[in-house]
């Protein structure tokens, strides 16, 4: 006979039991996220109707009846219009954006010279993406050719006139490569510059302070337009007979200063936030004020407001949209200029032209925002409270 | 370090060069120089182009007849008025835009802001794509967007939707019947003024009390009965004085009532809904600030939900909240000069026509900015004040 | 401040500063080999972009004349698209060597402003345009009380509409906006009942639109719009250059002188021919204006005489098809009239 042992070890943990079936599966999560009140429930079906009310036709509008093809207006009109669709169509017109897609991207650069900037872009993108991957080694190399060598080689490719590249006045510049090329070189100027004012406005020599203020405030109190007019109106009187600037690179100034005075502030913003032991620290070992700053101060400022930067530079981004009221063709102003053409007057035509110029920019900001919260994360070092 | 042993050895002259006072009034002096050299050659410069080319200068033109008409003025203007005025008429719609556009984006972003940290699900995630939409698109985009979308919408005016009391909605705007006071409407506006003072007082009292004793006291209500029933009553023994300037249609356009012209109605739209967008960030950012703490202590002491954020929350997150809302508000004041895109008369349009009629670009884009450099300034002091007010709360 | 010396400087480096001078535009527009010439942004018939992005109409090809009197070939001329707003400053200050931008002539400009007009190269007038489908029975301006009215801000348009509508004790209520575009698309999409520019420019505008057909432009003319090429004031030689280039283009119809016909008419016994076309023996007509002595040639063979001009642009060749009117010669009724070249 066997004996029977009655004291009892469990050797093996017991399973995991699953959650009671209220706080399983779909029911649950239905119960908790969209109808745990009354309230609760009616925003959720106030909200449901909303999405039903805009989905549905946004959908239909951008993509189901949207017109994907075509040669002119006919493809993109109702039969009452003069054209093809039938009568109450509504529909985006992409066969517009489609035909004017190179007007879109480049505005009047002569066709056959658009492989130079497009051969620009390449290189921008080619240089621009392995810096942007922390894991790709050679970053100081990489950033010289970015920041230094590209721009010099694009300005020479762009405007030409040299090396027997034909030249393209910056007049017939436009579309995109206009917006590119002024965000660009705005926050590659503006960023410096921002430094060099927010260490003046910080400085302890009165005079610089106070001009440093003086320029900040008086450039952050007025808007964007304004400085563009002054820069297309008033620049030229200041300037001596005989000197006149490129209409492109007063845009470009007045862009670039204006980011500069914002940029400034956001840099102050990470001065601020460094604790005045590292500055005394610098000043013990003996460091000049360009040593401190540029190897104990900014490295820690800057590295703190990274998302303030990157938005200024999203904002700069937008704000480029601006030069299409001084009559300078950037993306939205090019277009809008194509809203205009006989051959594709619809009702539709600048609805989808403008739809597809705000999800050109958004993808742009949208990119921007999202890189600068993946670099926030790896930087961080875990000095925050 | 060998400058150091120089200044122990010869320590006047060793600091002479190296003193940071030294060089640094030397590095200002500098600077001063330059600047005044460069000032002083756009001066001469300017001056010398002006004389040469015969341009007339100085600020004499804004007193001589403009000669052209504004579409929206909230001051009496015709082709007849001055320069001058013409500009205050751009002033004054900059200030109506920018004014309205806060208060709508203030509270559109608010709700957005809550919205987006709801336990709803679905009403989050809108909330999310509402502020990720239009944060990431310029927000001249935004404008040609409901201006198109106005226009294309809205019926031509012979086909008006006609909306309650009298009310209409074409492509030429928004009409509604305008009020005309008759004799002895001055009474009215006494009342409402009372009706405000006494619901003031009411709810002073009230919170007085109820700090001393814990009891509370219906203040909505009560305030709600003092501002409107108040105007009413004198309403009624001034002989009803209010009649209406109905909207009537006629060859062209509806004439009279009160008209919301579709330019005013998409720019306003526009700078609300963007700037939403960056107020719910800054609200949602506040509320967060606050430490979950506060919340799970106030649930504690069972105030519900409702009350949690209003009376414990929402004064924590205001103090966060305040300094970026008032560069936000500034934003949406500058932004108002977008309005020259689509036609709407602010100061920008205003100052730009009148440039563009006397050809004196250099006063008129130094008025433009001056004007806006104090508008910047005034709304700085007053959020400022604000601020300070709600800072004072700590104890 | 110091920011923008940096930008000076950088601007120099970067070599996109130009250099045109006051005192001698001509010289500095010979030593840069072409005229920069300043044109709207867009407006058929005048000066706009064709799908190649080169610049057509009456305005670009005035400049086309001017270079071609100044350098003897029509091509050497790049076109500044500029807004209302800009395009005075931009004369002033240098950044274009002539303004031919459907620009109207008014003593306010010549005295105020610091600009030369040189002549007419377009006797204008302020009309108004309508849509006859919507607004069925109008057929006068003056029954436009009422009405809400699309024009451009900052032009002698918007100071003229005013006053028609005071004057004839009627009310509107104006729309108003920066660029032509805008205007346009604001009349398109039905926001004004009424589109008022200059009626060569209503025709033009009423090409783009949505149903041509539907729109029309009323009779009545409300305003003088001389429109014309302006220089800066300060340099009688480019001045005189600029303004004989013009009456050349005049003299030249008036003689018959064609772009297919002016290699033969150099050879013509007819006197006043010779003289005007730099074959009389130790002429000095050309030089003495500071240009070669065969520059009418030059200028006919790069452009055709004016009337050629007016009807390729905006005439019977042309998609606005506008009558010669009051642009036809004095001999034939109209109003250019060119003094002697001799």
């Amino acid at each position: 006979m066997q004996e029977h042992d009655l004291s009892f070890v469990r050797v093996e943990m017991a399973l995991a039991q699953s959650a009671p079936s209220s706080e399983r599966g779909l029911g649950a999560w239905i119960r908790k996220n969209l109808i745990a009140s009354t309230g609760d429930t009616i925003l959720t079906i106030i909200g449901i109707v909303l999405v039903a009310m805009i989905l549905p036709q946004l959908i239909g509008w951008a993509f189901i009846n949207a017109q994907w093809i075509g040669t002119d207006r006919t493809f993109c009109a109702t039969v009452a219009q003069g054209g093809i669709q039938p009568d109450g169509w509504s529909g985006a017109c992409w066969a517009f954006v489609n035909a004017k897609f190179g007007q879109f991207m480049f505005g009047r650069y002569p066709i056959d010279e658009r492989w130079r900037p497009i051969l620009v872009a390449i290189l921008f993108v080619a240089l621009l993406v392995p810096l942007l991957i922390p894991k790709v080694p050679r970053k100081g190399l990489n950033a010289i050719l970015f920041f230094g060598a590209l721009p010099i080689f694009a300005f020479f490719l762009l405007v030409g006139g040299v090396f027997g590249l034909p030249h393209v006045e910056t007049s017939l510049w436009g579309g995109l490569l206009v917006t590119l090329t002024l965000s660009f070189v705005g926050i590659a100027v503006s960023l410096p510059l921002g430094i060099v004012l927010a260490l003046g406005r910080r400085s302890k020599m009165p005079i610089v302070k106070m001009l440093c203020v003086i320029f900040i405030e008086t450039v952050r109190g007025i808007p964007l337009i304004t400085v563009l007019f002054m820069a297309s109106v008033m620049l030229p009187l200041f300037l001596p007979a005989g000197v006149s600037f490129d209409k492109f690179l007063r845009a470009l100034i007045g862009v670039s200063l204006f980011a500069a005075a914002y940029m400034s502030e956001v840099v102050r913003g990470g001065l601020q936030a460094i604790p005045k032991g590292q500055y005394e620290g610098a000043d013990s070992l003996g460091l000049g004020y360009w040593q401190k700053m540029g190897l104990i101060v900014l490295p820690q400022a800057l590295k703190l407001v990274i998302p303030g930067i990157v938005n200024t530079f999203i904002g700069m981004f937008k704000d480029t949209s601006l030069v299409s009221i001084i009559s300078m063709f950037d993306l939205l102003g090019v277009v809008k200029q194509n809203f205009s053409d006989p051959n594709w007057a619809t009702p539709q035509t600048a609805r989808s032209g403008l739809v597809f110029a705000a999800f050109v920019f958004w993808l742009f900001c949208f990119g921007m925002s999202r890189y600068s919260m993946f670099t926030e994360r790896r930087l961080d070092t875990g000095h925050k409270r | 370090m060998a400058s150091q042993e120089i200044l122990r050895e010869e320590p006047s002259r060793g600091s002479f060069i190296n003193d940071p006072k030294v060089r640094g009034i030397f590095f200002q002096a500098v600077v001063v120089i330059v600047l005044v050299a460069l000032v002083w050659w756009f001066v001469q410069n300017t001056i010398d182009n002006l004389t040469r080319l015969r341009i007339a200068s100085g600020f004499g033109f804004l007193k001589s007849r403009a000669g052209f008409d504004i579409s929206d003025s909230a001051i009496a203007y015709s082709s007849d008025s001055t320069y001058g005025r013409a500009i205050v008429v751009g002033f004054i719609n900059t200030l109506i835009v920018a004014g309205a556009g806060i208060i709508t984006a203030t509270l559109i972003g608010f709700i957005l802001g809550v919205g987006r940290l709801s336990h709803n699900w679905l009403i989050r995630k809108i909330c999310m794509v509402y502020v990720e939409v239009f944060r990431n698109i310029p927000p001249l985009l935004v404008i040609f967007f409901w201006y198109s979308g106005v226009l294309s919408v809205l019926p031509p005016p012979r086909e008006s939707i006609n909306l309650p009391f009298s009310s209409f909605l074409n492509q030429r705007g928004f009409y509604f019947p305008r009020a005309v006071w008759g004799e002895g409407s001055w009474l009215i506006l006494v009342a409402l003024l009372l009706g405000i003072a006494m619901a003031w007082f009411v709810a002073r009292k009230a919170r007085q009390r109820q700090m001393a004793t814990g009891q509370q006291f219906p203040v909505f209500w009560t305030s709600a009965a003092l501002i409107i029933g108040l105007p009413l009553l004198a309403y009624a023994l001034s002989g009803f004085p209010l009649s209406f300037d109905y909207p009537k249609q006629s060859t062209f356009n509806l004439t009279g009532g009160f008209q919301v012209k579709p330019e005013f109605l998409s720019l306003y739209l526009a700078l609300s809904f963007y700037t939403a967008a960056f107020i719910a960030e800054i609200v949602r950012a506040g509320i967060m600030g606050v430490s979950k703490g506060q919340t799970e202590a106030a649930g504690a002491l069972g105030l519900r939900p409702g009350s949690i954020l209003r009376l414990v929350v929402i004064p924590q997150a205001m103090r966060i909240v305040i300094p970026p809302l008032t560069s936000q508000y500034l934003n949406l004041t500058k932004n108002s000069s977008l309005a020259i895109a689509i036609g709407y008369p602010d100061l920008t349009a205003t100052t730009g026509t009148v440039l563009n009629q006397t050809g004196q670009a250099i006063e008129c884009v130094l008025i433009m900015m001056v004007v806006y450099l104090a508008l910047s300034l005034l709304t700085s002091v007053v959020m400022n004040v604000v601020n300070a007010r709600m800072a004072l709360v700590e104890r | 401040m110091k920011h923008i010396a940096i930008g000076i400087l950088g601007a120099a480096a970067l070599g996109l500063v130009a250099s045109a001078a006051s005192a001698a535009t001509l010289d500095d527009v010979k030593a840069k080999g072409f005229i920069q010439c300043g044109v709207s942004t867009g407006l058929a018939g005048f000066s706009a972009p064709d799908d190649k992005g080169d610049w057509q109409g009456i305005d670009a090809d005035f400049c086309r004349a001017v270079a071609a009197a100044v350098f003897g070939d029509g091509t050497k001329v790049k076109f500044t698209p500029l807004s209302a707003k800009e395009r005075f400053t931009a004369l002033q200050s240098g950044e274009i060597d002539v303004l031919s931008r459907n620009t109207t002539w008014t003593i306010n400009r010549d005295t105020a402003l610091g600009l030369n007009f040189v002549g007419v190269t377009y006797y204008d007038g302020q009309g108004f345009m309508i849509n006859a489908k919507k607004l069925p029975g109008v057929n006068s301006a003056l029954q436009l009380s009422g009405a809400a009215v699309c024009v451009q801000s900052g032009t002698t348009t918007e100071l003229n509409l005013a006053d028609y509508f005071k004057t004839n004790k009627m009310e509107y209520s104006p729309v108003v906006f920066e660029q032509l575009s805008e205007v346009d698309a604001a009349y398109d999409a039905g926001r004004c009942d009424v589109y008022t520019t200059d009626q060569s420019g209503l025709y033009g505008i009423r090409l783009t639109l949505g149903s041509p057909a539907d729109h029309v432009v009323l009779p009545e003319i409300i305003s003088k719009e001389p429109l014309g090429p302006a220089v800066r004031q300060g340099d009688d030689q480019w001045y005189h250059i600029v303004k004989w280039t013009y009456f050349a283009l005049l003299q030249a119809e008036e003689l018959g002188i064609t772009k297919a016909n002016v290699e033969e008419m150099k050879t013509s016994d007819n006197p006043e021919i010779k003289r005007v076309l730099g074959q009389e023996a130790d002429t000095k007509i050309g030089t003495d204006l500071g240009v070669s002595n065969d520059w009418v040639v030059n200028i006919v063979k790069a452009v055709g005489n004016y009337g050629e001009m007016f009807e390729r642009n905006v005439g019977s060749g042309s998609p606005l098809k506008i009558a010669r009117g009051i642009n036809a010669l004095w001999t034939k009724g109209g109003l250019q009239y060119a003094p002697p070249i001799r």
